[in-house]
């Protein structure tokens, strides 16, 4: 997009600012709009599953539902109770939306298409999202309100429990792509299956780690069945009980921010990202970013259908889960994942020799790396 | 060496989001103020309790069941932080690299069953 700009006629700096800025709001804008009408979708699909309508009523469809919804918000009155720390009170859902929005910076949508290419992406999301506990916490002490504290509580175990495992998880991956870079996984996972299907969870290995990778996705936001931090039956509304107006709202829109952005990562660690689901050129003709996008809907997909179906978890069951099953099979994972790959993969490579640094071009040209190379990632499945 | 540069965008994602957010806090409070429905009343900032007056200071004690679990949360967290670098160079390390991961690994595992049958981890 750079080139673009530096075609109108401006100078390198000034094209670079304004290609970021642009593809920062590119990102920020349509996330804002995919979060509202993901609200709908959950709304919907919600309501179908148990015989009901959903919102019908405000545009066709009731498509605008969540818009009316945001401008009902808007213009509220903020209420900020007397007893509650008025500035860690509105900063808390300042840190939630901004964390929320800023942890999408890394994900890739196409080939190239990622405003910043880092090579520790996935370690960035990791850390980004484990910020987002604070957001959280700093809500519930601030309202100094009872049901706000006890959700908060609930929430940092609960977030820091699962957290545990997710980062286990990753290793898994990152041992099978040898890189963190979103990119570089990503095409990692080109051909990966039978040399035809594009997708980690293809893998015997690695599919039972998708399997808890989607469980502690839905604990890591929150999400049904885990949703002991806003349990309505007793804790009213955790910790947004104390707020109204727009500060409510960004509770919201940061929460199914990040749980798009856990499908993202679904989509991405284990099922190619913005690659067709076949390694098969016909496919290759639609656009990476639609493949994306119809990997996070199917995931999102699955979050509405869980939300639907599944009675919540009681908290020592939760706190059961995630310690006493997660984190021992996800460490029991990394030993056998790490251990098949020496077996079968670094044995015969002579693994003294040093792999450059894979960079975009290389990546998009190692399908046709000579074999023996220590840098191509061989099939394995 | 690494480029900071590739890091920038990432700063200025973050002034964007943040001043994004920033405004969707305190626009609200102005146009309610311009729109009248700011309206504050003693019940309406008095903390929710189910309709109730407040029974207690909600700053009362509280057993933090959850401190234990943060500790154990620091050392598999620092755990998974060794591990990362180990992931992505394998192929650098070769055997002796395995072996030795696979020695920390059984540290771990060997104070993580002690800390289960110490019972840290039931939840009663």
């Amino acid at each position: 997009m750079t080139r673009t700009f530096m075609d109108w006629g401006l100078s390198y700096e000034w094209a670079w600012g304004l290609a970021t800025i642009a593809g920062i709001l590119l990102i920020a804008l349509p996330l804002m709009l995919a979060v509202a009408m993901i609200i709908y979708v959950d709304r919907k699909v919600w309501a179908a599953m148990a015989l009901r309508r959903g919102p019908n009523v405000v545009g066709p469809f009731g498509l605008l539902q969540s818009f009316a919804d945001g401008l009902k918000v808007f213009l509220q009155e903020t209420i900020i109770p007397s007893a509650a720390n008025k500035g860690l009170f509105l900063i808390a859902p300042i840190i939630t939306f901004t964390v929320a929005l800023a942890a999408w910076a890394v994900v890739p949508f196409n080939s190239g298409a990622v405003l910043a290419d880092i090579n520790i992406g996935l370690l960035y999301i990791l850390a980004i999202s484990s910020l987002g506990v604070y957001g959280v916490v700093i809500s519930g002490w601030a309202s100094n309100s009872k049901y706000p504290f006890f959700s908060a509580m609930r929430a940092a175990a609960q977030m820091i429990s699962y957290e545990v495992s997710i980062g286990f998880i990753l290793v898994c991956v990152v041992l099978y792509a040898g890189t963190f870079n979103m990119n570089g996984i990503i095409e990692a996972q080109r051909g990966h299956g039978l040399g035809i299907v594009n997708a980690y969870a293809f893998n015997l290995l690695l599919f039972p780690i998708w399997v808890m990778f989607l469980i502690s996705s839905l604990a890591e936001t929150a999400r049904a069945p885990f949703d002991l931090t806003e349990a309505e039956s007793e804790l009213v509304a955790g910790y947004q009980t104390e707020y109204s107006s727009m500060s409510f709202a960004l509770f919201w829109l940061g929460e199914y921010a990040n749980v798009l952005l856990m499908c993202a990562l679904n989509a991405i660690l284990f099922f190619g990202g913005w690659l067709p689901p076949l390694d098969w050129a016909p496919l290759y003709l639609v656009p990476g970013w639609i493949w994306l996008f119809a990997k996070i809907f199917a995931f999102f997909f699955i979050f509405s259908w869980v939300k639907a179906t599944v009675p919540r978890y009681r908290y020592d069951q939760l706190m059961r889960l995630g310690w006493k099953v997660f984190l021992p099979l996800s460490l029991l994972f990394v030993v056998l994942v790490s251990g098949w790959l020496m077996v079968t993969r670094y044995e015969r490579s002579p693994h003294t020799a040093l792999c450059p640094s894979l960079d975009n071009a290389e990546l998009a040209a190692r399908g046709a790396a000579p074999q023996g190379s220590p840098c191509v990632r061989e099939n394995l499945t | 060496m690494v480029d900071l540069s590739q890091y920038l965008p990432i700063l200025i994602f973050l002034g964007i989001a943040l001043a994004l957010s920033t405004a969707f806090v305190f626009l609200p409070m102005g146009v309610s103020q311009l729109t009248g429905t700011h309206n504050p009343t003693t019940e309406k900032l008095s903390e929710y309790e189910c309709g109730f007056p407040a029974f207690e200071d909600p700053r009362s004690r509280f057993d933090v069941r959850f401190y234990l679990v943060a500790i154990l949360f620091i050392v598999f967290d620092l755990e998974a932080a060794f591990l990362f670098p180990w992931a992505v160079s394998l192929d650098l390390t070769g055997w002796p690299g395995w072996i030795t991961m696979m020695v920390f690994l059984f540290e771990l595992v060997v104070g993580f069953v002690y800390a289960w049958k110490k019972g840290a981890l039931e939840w009663e």
